[in-house]
C-alpha cells in the first residue's frame, strides 16, 4: 500500500507561464538513462542555463521550497514520466497551477505528487505573496481541498478519483488493479478480439 | 430503439472491469506497444513488486527513440543508449514479449509499426508510455499515452485506472485544396481550439474531409490530438480502415476476418450518437500551414503573416512574446521566406511511406539548397524497404537529401540527430517546443513533408504550392 497524503506543507516556488512543456522540464538528452535516480538536477537544465541564474530553480529565496506554482497548461507535451520525476527528486512534493496537462496530472498522481488548481485570481495572489514573501508557508490540504498561505486560504481544484486515491493512499494503482483478480481475465474473454473473434 | 451511441462509450464499456473505488474506471487494454525509453523503470518496478506481466502475448515491444540513423550496428557508440537497448533486449527475453529489434526487419517508430504490422485494430484499447499513442485512433481506437508507472501497471495487470474523458466531435467539412495535407488540417485544428483546448476531452475527427482521407493521412491527425491537448483521437472505422488491414500480419485471417469486420462496423458510432462538444471546421478554409512559435498552436497559413500584439488576446500575450523573442521573429513578419538551416522529414506524424512520396515529388523538382542540411528518415524498416522498391531514396539523393535509417532521429534528438546551436528547422514532426530537436537555441517550424521538402530546396520557407 502507497503511503497517505493529505497535506503538503512547506516553502513555494513560483514558475510564471504557460504551456511550459515537459521538454523543458527534463530535456530529452536526460531520458538516456534506465533508472530515475539523478534526474533532480536536471530539471529544467536548459531553461535555467539560459536564464544565467536567473531561473526560479536557482533563485536562492526560493531554495528548499516543497510547492511549485505555475501557470496554464503545465507538462503538457510528453509522457514522460521523468518529468515529475525530476521535479520530485529537485524536492517538489505539490504543484498548484491554474491547469495541468491531463498525462503529467496522471503521472504526479502516479507518484503520490498532488496538482492543484486555483482560481486565476487566486493564483495570481498567491504568486504576488510568495514572490514578495517566499519564507512564508504554504499548505495544501487535500481533506479540506484548500490552500493556505499569508493572504488566508483558498478554495483547491482537485479530480474527486485523484484526491480519494491520495487520501486512501492508494495512488499506486497497481495493487488496486490486481485486486480484480480472476474479474480481469473474464472481461477479457468477452472481447471479441482477446478471443480471436472466434477462430482458434 | 436504443439510444445511438458513440464508439467511445461502446469501446469504453466493453473493455470497462469494474468501477474503482475513486470512481475511475479500470479498463481492459488490448494492446500495449513498449519501447525503450519510458519501460526500463516499469520493469524494475515490477522486479520490485514481484510481479510478471500479465498478457506478454498482448504487448509489443520495439526501439526507436534512441536508435542511430547512420547505422543500426551494435554495440551502439553512445554508452546509455546502449544500456537502454540491452536492458529492453533482457526485459523482452525474461517476460516473453516480441520484440521488433532492427534484426527482425520490423523495427520503427512504435506508432508506424503497431499500424503497419495490423497490431492495432478498430475498437481495441491501446497503450504506451508514449504521447503519441493517439495515433493509433485512426483505426477507431481507444488509444491513450501513459507514464512509466502507468506502464507498470498495464504489464502488472493489463489493465489501466482511467477517469472517462468528455467526447468532442470535431467536423472537417467541405475538402481541402490541392496541395493542402492531413498535416495542415491537424495543425489548423490546435490553432483554432488551441494546445489546452481538448484537456478533459477525447477527440472524434469525422465529417467529408476526414472521411475522404486515406488511412496514412488519418493516422497524421490522430497523432497530434496530444498537441491540441486531447490524449485520445479517433475516426469511426470504415472500408478505409478495413482495407488497410487485410492482410497485415497479425490481421484476422479467413472467417475471423469476417466475424471480425463485422464487430468493428457494429462498434463505430451510430448517426446522432450523442457527444459533449461538437466543432465544425471548413476544409476549404485550411491553408498549408506553418509553426512560428514554441508550441503547436502558435502556427500561420504559409501566405500569412505573424500576428501583430493587437490580434493576441490579453492571456496569450505573454507567450506571444517568449516565443517571439526565442524564435527571433517580428510581429507581423511574412513566415514565407524564412531561411531554413536543416530539413527533417519523418516521425511518427509524417514517416509513413504516402508522406515520402509526397516529399519525394517535390524533391524531384530541384536540388537542396546550398547550406542546407537533410534528414529523410523513414518511419520504420519496412517503409524504409518499400520506398527502397520504389526509388525513392535514389529520387531523394539525386536532390541532394541524406537518406536515413529509420527511428524517431530529429523529432526529439535523443540519438546523435540533433540541431546545433541556434539553427532553424522546416520539420515534419509534431513538436516545436524550444530546444525538442537537441539544440537549446534551436528553432523548429512544422510543417507538412512536402512543405519541408519544399523548404530544403528553395532554403527557405515556401508554398508548396508555388512547387509542385
Ligand atoms: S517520432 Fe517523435 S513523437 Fe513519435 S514516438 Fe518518436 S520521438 Fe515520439
Amino acid at each position: 500500500m502507497a503511503s497517505i497524503v493529505e497535506r503538503v506543507e512547506g516553502r513555494a516556488c513560483v514558475l510564471r507561464g504557460s504551456d511550459i512543456d515537459t521538454d523543458r522540464i527534463i530535456p530529452a538528452r536526460f531520458l538516456r538513462c534506465v533508472t530515475f535516480d539523478g534526474l533532480g538536477e536536471h530539471a529544467f537544465e536548459d531553461d535555467r542555463e539560459q536564464a544565467k541564474g536567473d531561473h526560479p530553480l536557482d533563485d536562492e529565496r526560493f531554495a528548499g521550497a516543497s510547492i511549485l506554482v505555475v501557470g496554464e497548461n503545465f507538462g503538457c507535451g510528453s509522457s514522460r514520466e521523468h518529468a515529475p520525476q525530476s521535479l520530485q527528486r529537485f524536492g517538489f512534493q505539490a504543484f498548484v497551477g491554474a491547469s495541468f496537462a491531463e498525462i503529467f496530472a496522471g503521472n504526479c498522481t502516479a507518484l503520490g505528487l498532488p496538482c492543484i488548481t486555483l482560481e486565476p485570481n487566486d493564483l495570481e495572489a498567491l504568486m504576488d505573496s510568495v514572490t514578495l514573501d517566499p519564507s512564508q508557508q504554504v499548505v495544501v490540504d487535500l481533506v479540506a481541498r484548500n490552500l493556505t498561505y499569508k493572504g488566508g486560504s483558498l478554495p483547491a481544484g482537485v479530480r474527486d478519483g485523484t484526491r480519494k486515491a491520495l487520501l486512501e493512499g492508494t495512488w499506486n494503482a497497481t495493487r488496486v488493479l490486481l485486486e480484480a483478480g480472476d474479474s480481469i481475465d473474464t472481461r477479457a474473454a468477452t472481447i471479441p478480439y482477446v478471443a480471436g473473434f472466434g477462430a482458434a | 430503439m436504443p439510444s445511438p451511441r458513440s464508439l467511445f462509450d461502446k469501446v469504453w464499456e466493453t473493455h470497462s472491469v469494474r468501477e474503482l473505488p475513486d470512481g475511475q474506471t479500470q479498463l481492459f487494454i488490448g494492446l500495449h506497444l513498449v519501447h525503450e525509453v519510458t519501460s526500463p523503470q516499469a520493469f524494475a518496478m515490477l522486479e520490485e513488486m514481484k510481479l510478471g506481466v500479465r498478457y506478454p502475448q498482448r504487448t509489443f515491444a520495439t526501439i526507436d527513440h534512441i536508435i542511430p540513423t547512420d547505422s543500426q550496428l551494435r554495440p551502439l557508440a553512445d554508452d546509455l543508449a546502449e544500456e537502454m537497448m540491452v536492458a529492453l533486449e533482457r526485459n523482452c527475453r525474461e517476460h516473453d514479449i516480441t520484440l521488433f529489434d532492427s534484426a527482425s526487419g520490423r523495427q520503427g517508430v512504435v506508432h508506424v509499426i503497431g499500424p503497419e504490422l495490423g497490431l492495432t485494430q478498430p475498437a481495441m484499447t491501446v497503450a504506451c508510455g508514449d504521447s503519441h499513442t493517439s495515433t493509433h485512433g485512426a483505426f477507431g481506437a481507444i488509444a491513450f499515452g501513459i507514464g512509466t508507472s502507468q506502464v507498470r501497471d498495464v504489464l502488472a495487470t493489463q489493465c489501466l485506472a482511467m477517469e472517462k474523458p468528455k467526447l468532442r466531435r470535431i467536423e472537417v467539412s467541405g475538402k481541402l485544396e490541392g496541395g493542402v495535407y492531413a498535416k495542415d488540417v491537424i495543425l489548423h485544428i490546435i490553432r483554432q481550439l488551441g494546445v489546452k483546448g481538448g484537456v478533459g476531452f477525447a477527440y472524434e475527427y469525422a465529417g467529408p474531409v476526414i472521411e475522404a482521407m486515406t488511412m496514412e493521412e488519418r493516422l497524421t491527425v490522430c497523432n497530434m490530438s496530444i498537441e491540441g491537448g486531447a490524449r485520445v483521437g479517433y475516426i469511426n472505422p470504415d472500408e478505409v480502415a478495413f482495407d488497410y488491414l487485410r492482410g497485415r500480419e497479425y490481421a484476422p485471417t479467413g472467417e475471423a476476418w469476417d466475424t471480425a469486420v463485422d464487430w468493428w462496423r457494429s462498434m463505430a458510432s451510430e448517426p446522432g450518437a450523442p457527444c459533449d462538444d461538437l466543432v465544425t471546421i471548413a476544409g476549404e478554409n485550411i491553408p498549408p500551414t506553418v509553426t512560428w512559435g514554441i508550441h503547436p498552436g502558435q502556427s500561420a497559413g504559409v501566405n500569412e503573416p505573424i500576428p501583430n500584439l493587437s490580434d493576441v488576446p490579453d492571456a496569450d500575450r505573454p507567450a506571444f512574446a517568449e516565443a517571439l523573442e526565442f524564435m527571433g521573429f517580428r510581429p507581423g513578419q511574412p513566415i514565407a521566406g524564412t531561411k531554413i538551416d536543416v530539413a527533417f522529414i519523418g516521425s511518427c506524424t509524417n514517416g509513413r511511406i504516402s508522406d515520402l512520396r509526397e516529399a519525394a515529388r517535390v524533391a524531384k523538382t530541384g536540388k537542396v539548397a546550398d547550406g542546407v542540411r537533410t534528414l529523410v528518415v523513414p518511419g520504420s524498416q519496412s517503409v524504409a524497404r518499400e520506398a527502397e522498391a520504389e526509388g525513392l531514396d535514389q529520387v531523394f539523393r539525386a536532390a541532394g537529401f541524406d537518406w536515413r535509417e529509420p527511428g524517431c532521429s530529429m523529432c526529439l534528438a535523443m540519438n546523435p540527430d540533433k540541431l546545433q546551436g541556434r539553427e532553424v528547422s522546416a520539420s515534419s514532426s509534431n513538436r516545436n517546443f524550444k530546444g525538442r530537436q537537441g539544440s537549446p537555441t534551436g528553432r523548429t517550424l512544422l510543417m507538412s513533408p512536402a512543405m519541408v521538402a519544399a523548404a530544403a530546396l528553395r532554403g527557405e520557407v515556401t508554398d508548396v504550392r508555388e512547387v509542385l
